[in-house]
C-alpha cells in the first residue's frame, strides 16, 4: 500500500484497471471469499446472496445508461422482465442456457434501443416519463400476451444446466450466477474505459459540447441504451432460472424504482457504486424483517405492518440519502479510504 | 352509440378529476420546475384523511372537507419545508427520485393507518340519476365535473388578476429577476406546494364519493403524466383539457378493446400509447413553451 495515495506517472499507468498491488491482493481475497461463501453460510443466506448478484447485474447496467450516459431511465424493470420472459420461452424450446440467456439479453437490448429512439429528442423529465411509458405499456403486454408468457399465471422455467451439469441447487446456482456477475461487472468497468465510454460521460456532462466535438448523440445514446438493457435481459435470464417460477408484477414499476434507488444511494456514474447500492438495498428488507421479528415477539400486532413499513423505509431512506450524502455510499467508502491513507495525519 | 355515448360522460368526470390532479401538478411544475411524482398520492392521504374525519370521528362532511384542506395545506408546506428545499439545484434526477420517495412514504402511512382494504365514503348527495342527453347520470358525476370546471376558473383568475398569482407567474418566468423585484421566492415555493396539495385532496374526496377509496388510489397519479404532457407541462388550459381528453379516450379505447377484440385492461395502458406518441411528435405538447437551445 502507497502511504500517501496513489499518483500515476504515466498515462497507461492510469488507465489500468486495477491501478495497485495492494487492489488486486484485496479483490483477490474478495473473490476467494466469495467462492468459500456458499460452504460457510446457511442456505437462506446463500439465496438472499443470489438475488443479491441479480440485483448487482441489473444496477450496474443501469448506472451505466443513467449514471455515466446520463439518460434517466423509468423502465429498467421491464427490460429485466423482458430479459426474464424471453429467456424462459426459449428455455421452454428446449434450447441450451448460454443461447437463452443471451437470446433473453439479445431481445431485451432490441426492446431497450426501441424505447432509447425518443431519447434523441427528449431529455431530463420528458426522457423520464417516456420509459416510465415503457414501463407501463412492457407491463401491460408480460400480463396480457398470455400465449408468451402465461398472463396472471405467469410460467415455469427449469433449472439451466451446463454441458451434462445441472444447476438444481442454491449453492450451484450461486457459482454460476457469480461468475455472470464477474463477467457483467468487469465488461461495464471496461465499457466506461473505452471510446464509448468517454462518449457517454461527454454526453452526459454537456450534450450540445459533446456534438461539437464529434460524438454521434444518436448513435451513442442508443448504443448505451443497447448495451444497458442487454445486461438488463441477461439478470432477467437469471433471475428466471434462478427462481424458476415468473410473473408480471415481480417486474413492475417498483423494481424500476428500486433499481434507481440503488444507484443513487450507491452512487451515480460509479460500478462499485451500484454495487454497494444493490447489496444495502437487498439487505435492508432483510434487516428489517429480522427488526420486525424481534419487535413482534414483544408486540405482535406489528406483523400486519411489516409490509408498507418496509417501502416507507426504503422512501425514507432514499430521500435522507438525497439530502444528506447525495454521491452516495461511494463517496463514504472513498472517505474511509482517504482516511487510512493519510492516517495519522487528517490532512 | 348510446353505449359510447356513456363511455364519454364517465371519461368526462374522471377526466375532470384528472385534470384537477394535473393542475397541481403543473403548478409546481411551473414556479419549481419541480416533477413531484408524489401527486397521486397526495389525492389518497387526502382522500384518507377526509374519510377518517366523516366516517370514523362522525364530523360532517362539510366540516371535515375543510378540515382536510386545512391538513393539505400542512403537508404541502411540510413537504416543500423538508424535502424539496435542501435539493434546490440538484440534478433532475435526484428532485424526481426524492418525491418517489416521498410517495413510498405516504402510500406507507396510509396502509399503516387504514391498511388496504376498499373504503367507502357515506352518500352525501341524492342517488337519483339525472337525465343528461337521455342517459342517467349519477348527480356526484355532474358535482364532481362542476366542481373542477368552478376550481379552474377560480386559479385562472387568481393567476391573472391576484398579486400572489402575478408573484407566481413572475417567478415561473424567471425567478432571479422575480427576486430581484421583492417577490420572496421561498414563500412561492411553499405556497405552489399547498395549492397542489389543496386541489389533489379536493380530488381524492370527489373521487372517493365516487368509487370509494384504497391504497391503489395513488396510481391516478401515473394517469397525470400523459395528461400533462399532452396539454404541455407548464399550462394551466393544457391541463384542463389534458385531463379531460385523457379521460375520455382512455374510457372510449377500454370499451372499443372490449367490445370488437375482447381484450381487457387497455384503460390503463392507452393514455401511455397515446403519451409515446405524443412525445415523438411534440413533446411541448399542445399550450407548452418550447425550449430554445443555444450554445
Amino acid at each position: 500500500m502507497q502511504n500517501c495515495g496513489l499518483f500515476f506517472t504515466s498515462y497507461n499507468g492510469e488507465k489500468q484497471l486495477f491501478a495497485s498491488g495492494f487492489q488486486k491482493v484485496c479483490l483477490g481475497l474478495f473473490m476467494v471469499a466469495m467462492l468459500a461463501a456458499p460452504q460457510v453460510l446457511n442456505l437462506y443466506h446463500v439465496s438472499v446472496l443470489n438475488l443479491m448478484m441479480i440485483s448487482v447485474i441489473a444496477a450496474v447496467s443501469l448506472n451505466l445508461l443513467t449514471g455515466v450516459c446520463g439518460q434517466m431511465s423509468l423502465g429498467h424493470g421491464a427490460f429485466v422482465g423482458v430479459g426474464a420472459y424471453v429467456c424462459a420461452a426459449l428455455a421452454a424450446k428446449g434450447l441450451p442456457f448460454v443461447f437463452c440467456l443471451l437470446g433473453g439479453g439479445c431481445v431485451a437490448a432490441v426492446v431497450g434501443m426501441f424505447f432509447g429512439i425518443p431519447s434523441l429528442r427528449l431529455k431530463g423529465i420528458y426522457l423520464a416519463i417516456s420509459t416510465l411509458a415503457a414501463q407501463l405499456i412492457l407491463e401491460y403486454l408480460f400480463l396480457h400476451m398470455d400465449f408468451l408468457t402465461g398472463g396472471a399465471n405467469g410460467m415455469a422455467v427449469d433449472s439451466p444446466s451446463l454441458f451434462g451439469f445441472a444447476f438444481n441447487s442454491d449453492t450451484r446456482m450461486f457459482y454460476l450466477i457469480f461468475a455472470v456477475t464477474t463477467l457483467c461487472v468487469l465488461a461495464v468497468s471496461n465499457i466506461v474505459r473505452t471510446r464509448s465510454g468517454r462518449a457517454f460521460v461527454a454526453i452526459r456532462d454537456f450534450y450540445q459540447s459533446a456534438e461539437n466535438v464529434g460524438v454521434d448523440l444518436f448513435r451513442f445514446k442508443l448504443q448505451a441504451f443497447a448495451t444497458s438493457s442487454f445486461l438488463a435481459g441477461v439478470a432477467g435470464g437469471l433471475w428466471a432460472y434462478y427462481t424458476m417460477y415468473i410473473t408480471p408484477e415481480q417486474f413492475s414499476i417498483a423494481l424500476s424504482i428500486s433499481y434507481l434507488a440503488m444507484i443513487i444511494i450507491g452512487g451515480m456514474g460509479s460500478v462499485l457504486g451500484s454495487i454497494l447500492g444493490a447489496v444495502f438495498l437487498t439487505l435492508l428488507p432483510e434487516a428489517l424483517n429480522m427488526l420486525t421479528s424481534f419487535i413482534g415477539s414483544y408486540a405482535p400486532d406489528i406483523s400486519s405492518m411489516t409490509a408498507p413499513l418496509k417501502e416507507g423505509v426504503f422512501g425514507l431512506t432514499l430521500i435522507l440519502f438525497l439530502i444528506f450524502e447525495p454521491e452516495g455510499l461511494v463517496r463514504k467508502w472513498r472517505l474511509i479510504k482517504a482516511y487510512w491513507k493519510l492516517y495519522p495525519f487528517a490532512y | 352509440m348510446e353505449y359510447y355515448l356513456q363511455l364519454a360522460i364517465n371519461g368526462l368526470v374522471v377526466g375532470s378529476i384528472y385534470s384537477l390532479v394535473a393542475l397541481g401538478f403543473v403548478i409546481i411544475f411551473k414556479a419549481t420546475k419541480v416533477v413531484n411524482f408524489a401527486q397521486g398520492e397526495m389525492v389518497m392521504a387526502g382522500a384518507y384523511v377526509c374519510f377518517a374525519l366523516t366516517v370514523q370521528y362522525q364530523l360532517p362532511f362539510l366540516l371535515s372537507f375543510l378540515l382536510t384542506l386545512g391538513f393539505s395545506l400542512v403537508l404541502g408546506m411540510a413537504v416543500e419545508r423538508m424535502v424539496l428545499r435542501p435539493l434546490i439545484g440538484e440534478p433532475i434526477i435526484s428532485v424526481i427520485m426524492v418525491t418517489i420517495g416521498l410517495s413510498s412514504i405516504l402510500k406507507s402511512l396510509v396502509q399503516v393507518f387504514w391498511g388496504t382494504q376498499i373504503r367507502v365514503f357515506p352518500p352525501i348527495l341524492p342517488q337519483e340519476p339525472f337525465m343528461v342527453f337521455g342517459l342517467p347520470v349519477a348527480p356526484v358525476y355532474i358535482a364532481a365535473f362542476v366542481l373542477c370546471l368552478l376550481l379552474f376558473a377560480v386559479f385562472s383568475l387568481f393567476f391573472k388578476y391576484s398579486s400572489v398569482g402575478i408573484a407566481m407567474r413572475a417567478t415561473a418566468y424567471d425567478q432571479q429577476a422575480a427576486q430581484s423585484m421583492g417577490i420572496g421566492i421561498k414563500n412561492i415555493f411553499a405556497l405552489s406546494w399547498c395549492i397542489a396539495a389543496v386541489v389533489s385532496s379536493i380530488g381524492g374526496i370527489i373521487l372517493g364519493n365516487i368509487n370509494g377509496i384504497n391504497s391503489q388510489l395513488g396510481h391516478l397519479g401515473l394517469k397525470v403524466f400523459p395528461a400533462v404532457i399532452l396539454g404541455g407541462l407548464d399550462s394551466l388550459l393544457g391541463a384542463a383539457l389534458g385531463g379531460l381528453i385523457i379521460g375520455v379516450l382512455e374510457n372510449l379505447c377500454e370499451g372499443v378493446a372490449r367490445e370488437l377484440l375482447n381484450l381487457g385492461g387497455v384503460k390503463e395502458v392507452a393514455s401511455f400509447v397515446v403519451l409515446v406518441v405524443i412525445l415523438m411528435i411534440k413533446p411541448h405538447g399542445l399550450f407548452g413553451t418550447e425550449e430554445i437551445e443555444r450554445v
